[in-house]
């Protein structure tokens, strides 16, 4: 399919169209924040944002979800009997996403999606899902996708790629799914080579606008051990106060806990998002913890973004360079710093 | 594996059988609800189940029966926290869940035609009761060479399967040699002593050997410069580990050693796999 364009004022209209079939998922600004949220046919969404302020992982990874049922009732037929909690899987549609947000579900995807094991909530919420990706034409100084395989207009992960070009979007489909939603959405207006030029000039300008970069090319080659006794960890662990912040915004980072709620006699089992900056989370019934230290719990971090994930699936770091841990840090750790520090060790 | 792997298979507690005289340790006896689950479920010795208590939580508990063993599953619990204790509380005809079988196993193919030592302490000698229970059967027991077994604990009275190793104690096709720290039984017939001391002793030979060492960090720590003088190689030592867990299933991201889940690449590693990795479980 060949790049399509529409005026911007159209969009509202085409994602009412598209509503008729999916979600639809936009950036919506609220309370001074952005964050993504269902599309009203009023136009709630607001695309005139760098990064959102959370990663957009919630939609395919709640922050909380019920994930299976019971009942207690010693009497019932199938009391104490964990049951399955009927879910719906609609198509859906999220718009704006920015290239680096959309590469995090792909490298998450790894951990969800694997020969041995499919988690099956991620795996249905991810096939559902069509990408519209919006190129950066602004990224912010905190931005450093270019060094980590990814990029302000980087199209690997999306179905859809969106042009700013002031007055209108170029619209780009990048895979079958992409191609279908813009059938539906009636987006057939060819390109016009004048504004074609402009996007491709709109993307290297903002590939040279990145201004900062992190070093990966010798991480692949450290060894673990090294790494992990390697004498800098006390000082990247200095001034952190283990508060969860880059985990909780972070949109590559999944782990996460599961707890039983019971209410009399019903209960759901909830999944929930969890942090390896929490001495609980490794805490032994036994009073044992591996990782009793905020050190420790530190280089945890950064040792499975840099080199756990890259030594275990070989796709590089498990960083995409958003660069929400690195502003929104209340104490200032620079994931940038650790970089340097693990490559250049 | 269910076709969702964190749902667990209803199962039924069978029979509840206190194993300590502390009553910390009970083993749990459980049979499936669904006949095409109990099918479904295949299993080596050295793997684990998420015991599962609606309400409560699930846990991580290795497999104390055999495979050889039909019709039921055993589970040896020590009570330390909320699920274990919730468990300790159930009674027979109790309703629970089980997800598994999770994890690797210990390398049965390695060790064919191996003498095989199983070295226990306290309450690590489920999955190793397991083992030797597999060793033992008929259909296995030429597979292997000498089967050499120490076993200790703090007192008599904290041994976990006495009957059972009574019986082993008897037999000419394995070595038993069942010890304990201290005792004022004088009429006590096994030996005296901690396990490290009892394995020098009793384990003059690494040759052609395999070492499946269970049991506390201080057991371990004193076992292995044992081993290690009498020739065993990292490669020839086997241990299984422990870590919290929540998914079983190298997912959710807690019980990681290094770029290992303890979950699902363990929790059965070689001591050589071991010294690879960083120094934190």
């Amino acid at each position: 399919m060949s790049d399509k364009i529409i005026k911007k004022e159209e969009l509202t209209n085409i994602l009412k169209a598209l509503k008729e079939t999916y979600e639809v998922i936009a950036p919506v600004k609220e309370n001074g924040f952005y964050s993504f949220k269902p599309f009203k046919d009023g136009g709630n969404i607001d695309l005139n944002f760098t990064n959102t302020r959370l990663s957009p992982k919630s939609l395919l990874f709640p922050q909380s979800e019920r994930i299976f049922e019971f009942n207690l009732d010693e009497k019932s037929k199938d009391g104490y009997i964990v049951k399955e909690h009927p879910k719906d899987y609609p198509p859906s549609v999220i718009v704006g996403i920015r290239p680096c947000d959309a590469k995090a579900f792909k490298l998450v995807n790894i951990n969800f999606d694997n020969p041995e094991f499919k988690d099956p909530w991620w795996v249905k919420r991810m096939e559902a899902m069509t990408f519209i990706g919006l190129g950066c034409n602004e990224p912010s100084s905190t931005c450093f996708c270019t060094s980590v395989g990814c990029g302000p207009f980087n199209e690997e992960s999306l179905d859809v790629m969106l042009f700013d070009l002031e007055e209108y979007f170029l619209v780009r489909a990048l895979t079958e799914k992409g191609e279908k939603l813009l059938k539906q959405g009636r987006v057939d207006k060819d390109v016009d080579e004048g504004l074609q030029k402009k996007a491709d000039e709109l993307r290297i300008k903002a590939e040279k606008k990145i201004s900062s970069s992190v070093p990966t090319d010798k991480l692949k080659e450290k060894k673990i051990n090294d790494l992990f006794n390697a004498p800098f960890w006390d000082d990247v662990a200095f001034a952190c106060i283990n508060c969860g912040t880059c985990t909780f915004l972070c949109p590559t980072c999944w782990c996460f806990d599961i707890q039983d709620e019971v209410t009399k006699t019903v209960g759901d089992r909830i999944r929930n998002w969890d942090s390896c900056m929490f001495p609980l989370f490794t805490l032994h019934a036994s009073g044992h913890n591996p990782r009793p230290e905020k050190v420790q719990r530190v280089r945890q971090r950064f040792m499975h973004k840099l080199n756990y994930y890259v030594d275990k699936y070989n796709t590089g770091v498990a960083c995409v360079g958003c660069g929400r841990c690195v502003k929104y840090c209340p104490v200032n750790v620079d994931i940038r710093e650790v970089f340097s520090l693990m490559n250049g060790l | 594996m269910a076709d969702n792997p964190y749902l667990p298979y209803p199962v039924k507690i069978q029979q509840i059988i206190t194993e300590t005289e502390d009553k910390n340790l009970k083993t749990f006896k459980l049979v499936f609800l669904n006949k095409e689950d109990e099918e479904r479920f295949t299993f080596i010795p050295g793997q684990f189940c998420e015991i599962s208590i609606a309400g409560q939580g699930e846990i991580p508990i290795g497999i104390a029966s055999s495979p050889t063993e039909k019709g039921f599953l055993m589970f040896t619990v020590n009570k330390t926290g909320v699920v274990t204790r919730f468990i300790h509380n159930m009674k027979e005809e109790n309703i629970i869940g089980i997800r598994g079988p999770l994890g690797n196993w210990y390398p049965w193919e390695k060790m064919e035609e191996k003498n095989v030592v199983v070295i226990g302490g306290g309450f690590a000698f489920t999955t190793l009761r397991a083992s030797i229970v597999y060793m033992l059967h008929p259909e296995n027991r030429n597979k292997f060479k000498d089967i050499t077994v120490v076993y200790g604990a703090r007192s008599p009275g904290l041994l976990l399967y006495r009957e059972e190793i009574a019986e082993w104690e008897k037999r000419d096709d394995i070595n038993v040699h069942i010890t304990v720290d201290a005792t004022d039984d004088p009429n006590w017939p096994y030996n005296i002593g901690f396990v490290p001391t009892v394995t020098e002793q009793k384990i003059t030979t690494s040759e052609d050997s395999y070492a499946l060492v269970c049991g506390p960090p201080i057991m371990i720590k004193f076992t292995q410069p044992v081993l290690e003088k009498v020739g065993f190689t990292p490669e020839q030592i086997i241990m299984s580990l422990e870590m919290r867990m929540k998914c079983g299933i190298g997912i959710c991201g807690r019980c990681n050693i290094g770029d290992k889940y303890v979950c699902k690449d363990g929790p059965v590693f070689s001591l050589a796999q071991l010294n690879e990795l960083p120094k934190e479980y």
